[in-house]
């Protein structure tokens, strides 16, 4: 039932009883999450079969070819990359039921309150605080580089529940509500000119504890799910060959000969010779995951994306010569969705400067491939066994 | 393996690297390859033996008819790494990989089951840094013998017969015997390379040179990706341990950052490596795409193989000059396999012509 065929015959039956052409687009996909086709690898009962993740592809290829509408996923990607991995492995049966089916069908929008401006690389020192009264939390702080936070229907949230034990220990992981009237969203203008991120004052947001994901103090934790769904997420889209940030540059490159020079020429090959190597490591890296032998290249995907969009967009706006002196629009847009080679080579060079910072630095991502990875020896750590509330700030 | 499985190693592919390690742990250690670069014999014929008649390996490739293994390339490239890993001092890309590819390409079914059977070493004389989509030298016929002088010629001093391109366009098999094999003084002293002179030897015509040329040439550069794989993996893995066991300043030298970024990214570039080398092993088993695939592998390998030895040479820090240790072994190998069948840039040149990326 859950191979190949038994999901065809799924879809197919799925597409009897809503014709795309005659159905509406949240009908449609709300009945494809309770056909459990959303997401196949989820249990049953919350859009999934418990079939293998590999046969995803599958169910989306019948749906996309017979014009069913999909979940814009772009939009939502917070909530379908970190936000449901983490409800699932840590929510209660009655969360995971509230929670999961709007979020996939795009109902409700997600977004992740973690980063703080005192608390970036060293999230786990994060200072918001949550304190509790009787059935509730009360939650004041202020978070930072939070997308689509002016979207946003639902946030994951981390904070701090208590100071008197080392960081890592304090922290507890929650649900919060945008809509509470202690949440303001104010714009985050980035040298791109949009403003995609927002800072997020919390003041006197209340919490119940039923939206509480995971044990009180356990949050980190919790935490460590979510970060590591981001990180794949980021570096691991499947790209054809010449996809991504290398298209663009490729195409100027063949229809204006008058911009080539020996120098670029150079370097544009280098750069798709790695494109290449890049793209063929994350597709071993998904045949590594399909065949049940997850290795260790996830950790590095996100390194390679972050220094080659950066390489490769540059590269793009010198080749451009005159028209490299001229950016598109410097105005404030707030954009529904993050897309990195969307608009111009200028805005490609800029935004991809971003793609270092977000996720984990790759400063920070080098100490995990060397620690982890290769086994050499931590960072000190001279906060390891500090209160909280002592450490220095 | 699925097809969809492509970049990774099967389980009978597993299970053959964990027999030629085990081969290579016992009887080709480090110690020893350095004391052969120094002795008359820089090729280790007992490992060959060991490896060819004990394993069958110098017969991957060739169909199991022609007394073969009727294995593929992806095998081939699986014992390629491991070769590499332990700088084994034998001709196994040259004459069961280069000089078998040249001879299937021209049907030479009875020299193919010597070459198998790793009783014949075969080398093909086309120096080793010809790409390709390169140049060769081709040597004089005339009255039905060969004359002319080839240089830079890798393993010949280990050949029992060489694949020589003629002038009349075709590719003729001469006993080493009939010629003259002088070695040169080699960067690389396991797999060094030598000048052959043919004055009026005799040689049996095999086929034309053109397509069997290319064809070995093309399968050398894609294998070679792996040999380069197995060198760098060596080099991040003995630089990694050796950084953990290294302490200067009361700690172990590898929990500086400077150091674990620099490794950090050395095993990125290894894993970019291996994605590439398998893609480019698994093309030349019969993929539509296989230039476009040799020529990344190849654009990307030896800077990324040359990266590792000398990190790795850096990293060990005065006992890496030295001449007992083997890190200059594979940083020996590393350059010399840089410059072998094609330099990285000569590979991205081609690499225009081939995605449509032209130059100026």
């Amino acid at each position: 039932m859950t191979d190949a065929t038994g999901l065809k015959g799924r879809a197919a039956e799925l597409l009897a009883a809503h014709p795309p052409a005659t159905t509406g687009r949240l009908d449609f996909l709300r009945a494809r999450f309770d056909a459990g086709l959303a997401w196949v690898h989820f249990p049953e009962g919350l859009g999934g079969l418990g079939a293998p993740r590999s046969l995803q592809p599958v169910v989306d290829a019948e749906l996309a070819a017979a014009g069913a509408p999909d979940n814009d996923p772009r939009r939502i990607g917070i909530g379908l990359g970190m936000a449901a991995p983490t409800i699932l492995q840590y929510g209660t049966e009655e969360q995971k039921r509230r929670f999961l089916r709007p979020l996939w069908t795009g109902e409700e929008v997600w977004c992740q309150l973690f980063s703080e401006p005192g608390a970036g690389s060293d999230l786990a020192a994060l200072g918001t605080r949550a304190v509790r009264q009787d059935d509730e939390w009360i939650v004041d702080g202020q978070k930072v580089w939070t997308s689509s936070a002016h979207l946003a229907r639902w946030a994951i949230l981390i904070a701090r529940t208590d100071p008197d034990v080392p960081k890592h220990r304090g922290i507890t992981y929650f649900v919060c509500d945008m809509t509470d009237p202690g949440v303001e969203v104010r714009p985050l203008r980035q040298i791109t000119g949009e403003a995609e991120f927002n800072e997020v004052f919390l003041t006197g947001v209340r919490i119940p504890d039923a939206h509480r994901l995971g044990e009180v103090g356990d949050g980190w934790r919790v935490a460590q799910t979510t970060l590591m769904n981001e990180r794949v997420s980021i570096g691991g889209m499947r790209l054809p060959r010449e996809g991504g940030m290398i298209a663009p540059v490729a195409r100027t490159w063949r229809t204006r000969p008058d911009l080539r020079t020996h120098d670029l020429h150079q370097r544009l090959l280098t750069l798709w010779v790695e494109a290449e190597v890049s793209r063929l490591t994350g597709e071993r890296l998904r045949q590594q995951l399909a065949a049940g032998q997850p290795g260790p290249e996830g950790s590095g995907m996100k390194l390679t994306f972050a220094r080659l969009n950066q390489e490769i967009s540059g590269l793009e706006v010198e080749l451009l010569g005159e028209e490299g002196l001229l950016y598109d629009d410097w105005s404030l847009r707030r954009p529904e969705l993050v897309d990195f080679t969307g608009r111009d080579a200028g805005y490609r060079y800029l935004r991809s400067k971003g793609n270092s910072i977000e996720g984990g630095t790759s400063e920070v991502l080098l100490n995990i491939v060397a620690e982890r990875v290769l086994g050499l020896p931590a960072e000190p750590r001279t906060d390891k066994d500090v209160a909280w509330k002592d450490l220095s700030r | 393996m699925s097809a969809r499985h492509h970049l990774l190693y099967s389980e009978e592919e597993e299970a053959l690297r964990a027999a030629v390690r085990d081969l290579l742990t016992d009887h080709c250690d480090a110690a020893g390859v350095i004391a052969r670069t120094e002795s008359g014999t820089p090729h280790d014929r007992a490992l060959w033996k060991r490896l060819t008649e004990g394993m069958g390996l110098a017969g991957l490739l060739v169909p199991e008819d022609l007394g073969g293994q009727g294995a593929t390339h992806r095998e081939a490239a699986v014992v390629l790494e491991e070769l590499g890993r332990a700088v084994a001092p034998v001709p196994y890309l040259t004459s069961a990989v280069v000089a078998t590819e040249a001879l299937l390409a021209a049907g030479a079914r009875d020299l193919l089951g010597e070459l198998a059977s790793g009783d014949t070493v075969g080398v093909l004389a086309v120096a080793l840094n010809v790409a390709p989509h390169g140049a060769w030298r081709t040597v004089r016929l005339a009255g039905g013998a060969l004359h002319g002088e080839l240089t830079g010629i890798a393993d010949a001093a280990a050949a029992d017969v060489l694949l020589v391109p003629a002038d009349d366009g075709g590719l003729y098999a001469v006993a080493a015997g009939a010629v003259t094999v002088t070695p040169q003084v080699s960067l690389d002293l396991t797999r060094p390379v030598a000048t052959v002179v043919l004055d009026g030897a005799p040689g049996t015509r095999v086929g034309a040179t053109g397509p069997a040329v290319r064809r070995a040439l093309r399968a050398g550069a894609g294998l070679l990706a792996s040999e380069q794989l197995g060198l760098a993996d060596w080099c991040l893995t003995e630089t990694v341990r050796h950084l953990k066991e290294r302490r200067q300043f009361n700690r172990p030298v590898g929990g500086f950052q400077a150091l674990k970024h620099r490794l950090a990214r050395l095993w990125l570039e290894i894993a970019g490596l291996r994605a590439a080398a398998r893609n480019a092993a698994d093309a030349l088993v019969g993929g539509a795409d296989t230039d476009v695939a040799v020529t990344v592998a190849q654009a990307y390998a030896a800077p990324v193989a040359v990266r590792a030895a000398e990190e790795a040479l850096q990293l060990h820090g005065g006992i890496g000059m030295t001449w007992e240790h083997p890190v200059h072994l594979y940083l020996k190998r590393a350059k010399a396999d840089s410059i072998a069948y094609g330099t990285a840039g000569g590979h991205r040149a081609a690499l225009a012509e081939l995605v449509d990326l032209r130059a100026p």
